[in-house]
């Protein structure tokens, strides 16, 4: 099978053609979003980091940074800085260029405020949308995808139907040579067992188990109780009783092939096939990840309904909850009826089909509804 | 018929219910292929949890054929089960704090 793409100057193939505007602190991204809103095909990656953090945190925001700019769906980017904030703009710029992508750098303090910056990036912005422009869509085979997956407002249907219908069409994927991502670290606890199981080394399996352990002894050694956290109000009311139970159902979105390497938050793997990012169990910052790893069409399981998605990146929601199919209806957009007593493979399926489509350039209804316009990055802080 | 409920693995001794189902509803149920019937003693919401057998207090309570927790009261067949009568035993840093005092 193939999809339409957008090829790269490194290889990879996008699904999306977009422009990145990216400011490398809180204090610019007022200034790139209004950039982005003047030039139409231009995409902000706006969040509140990138001030006073720890050298580990810097280095973490550094690198989200360069590999979201280096994710297969942007052609190019325009990275704004305040100019006193400690992010490594030059490494950034320089890490997005090496990839043979077009990447400018803008600092509000020198450039001379809100106004000058917003009529240079513009301008910047625009010529990089004409020449993004001028690449089209070619068939590729559906091994150049990567999926990333996701799962947030889950309730027991998560792990019963949309995380495993997820997990088949990463399966499908992965055999046909392509590559999955799938994160979320905290949601891992009490299924990490399984995972490990599932890598290709010892080595890998033993990352798998030390970075589950990581967050955990955070709680133990704080003595805070997981339960006032996770699973959450609205897991609780849909019928998750423990992380544990959260955990078993929320792996199943991973599929069940083997485990390639485990790596930190924004990193990219280094092998193809499936792996995991390390993150948090909230969304929008572990969409984060999933795009700056490199994945070019996402799928968000999810029980209760959400609306988010992902600035540079499809997603595709999918539900098992009948009832909030019907009431989220403008926000989900695959269905795995439980009632239906066929078998996972085939639902997974549909739903590789429906991913094809969407890479090929049919859009998700998170796109369609603009519902993509904050993820942010996870931090650990000096808690760790 | 649609399935009300579905146990996930032969070690399981819970249920996930498929549909509202009101106290004193039977469930026809298979469980490692045999069919099994639970008559629920409470209302059992969509998605929520109920006994396939008496489980005593401290014992592990299983589905997917793993641990999702530990019963900390005795709960009967056919009983709710969720917050009120199972704790997580994973990141409990308040049992942490307890044993170090």
């Amino acid at each position: 099978m193939s999809f339409l793409g957008y090829p790269r100057p490194d290889g990879s193939v996008g699904t999306r053609n977009y422009v990145a505007v990216i400011p490398t602190v809180v204090c610019a991204a007022a200034t790139a979003r209004q950039i982005s809103e003047n030039v139409k095909g231009s995409v902000p990656f706006l969040h509140h980091q990138g001030c006073a953090l720890t050298p580990s945190d810097l280095a973490l925001v550094n690198r989200t940074l360069t590999n979201l700019a280096l994710n297969p769906n942007i052609a190019a980017a325009v990275l704004v800085s305040l100019g006193c904030d400690p992010v490594d703009i030059d490494g950034v710029a320089e890490g997005i260029a090496k990839a043979g992508k077009p990447v400018e750098k803008l600092v509000i303090q020198d450039v001379g405020g809100t106004v000058a910056t917003v009529e240079k990036g513009t301008r910047i912005a625009r010529q990089m949308v004409s020449d993004a422009s001028r690449i089209t869509r070619e068939e590729f085979d559906d091994s150049y995808l990567m999926f990333g997956a996701e799962c947030g407002g889950s309730d027991t249907t998560s792990g019963l139907g949309s995380n495993p219908a997820i997990g088949a069409a990463f399966d499908m994927l992965v055999q046909k040579g392509g590559s999955a991502v799938f994160s979320e670290t905290t949601e891992f606890i009490g299924a990490e067992h399984l995972l490990a199981q599932r890598a290709v080394t010892p080595e890998v399996g033993k990352t798998i188990t030390d970075m589950v352990r990581r967050y955990e002894e955070i709680f133990l050694e704080k003595g805070v109780d997981m339960r006032g956290m996770n699973p959450t109000k609205g897991n609780i009311e849909g019928g998750l009783t423990s992380i544990e139970e959260k955990s078993l159902g929320a792996i199943s979105k991973g599929g069940t092939m083997p485990i390639q390497e485990m790596y930190e938050y924004g990193e990219r793997p280094t092998k193809k096939g499936l792996t995991i990012s390390d993150g948090p169990g909230y969304d929008a910052p572990s969409l984060t990840t999933l795009a700056a790893a490199g994945a070019t069409v996402m799928f968000f399981s999810t029980g209760r309904g959400t609306p988010l998605g992902s600035p540079f990146v499809p997603v595709i929601k999918v539900t098992a909850n009948g009832a909030t199919y019907e009431k989220m209806n403008d926000n989900i957009d695959f269905y795995v009826d439980l009632a239906r007593k066929g078998n996972m493979g085939e639902v997974g399926a549909e739903l590789y089909a429906q991913a094809l489509q969407v890479a090929s350039g049919q859009q998700t209804k998170a796109e369609t509804l603009n519902q993509d316009l904050y993820n942010g990055i996870f931090i650990i802080g000096p808690l760790a | 018929m649609e399935r009300k409920a579905i146990v996930l693995n032969a070690k399981d001794n819970v249920a996930t219910a498929l549909a509202d189902l009101a106290a004193g509803d039977t469930v026809a149920l298979e469980v490692d292929k045999k069919p099994v019937s639970i008559k629920v003693v409470n209302p059992i919401q969509f998605g929520h949890k109920f006994s396939l057998m008496d489980i005593k207090s401290g014992s592990p309570i299983m589905k997917y054929g793993e641990v999702i927790g530990e019963a900390t009261k005795d709960i009967a067949v056919g009983e709710h089960v969720h917050v009120h009568n199972v704790a997580s035993t994973r990141g409990r840093g308040d049992v942490a704090k307890a044993a170090a005092k």
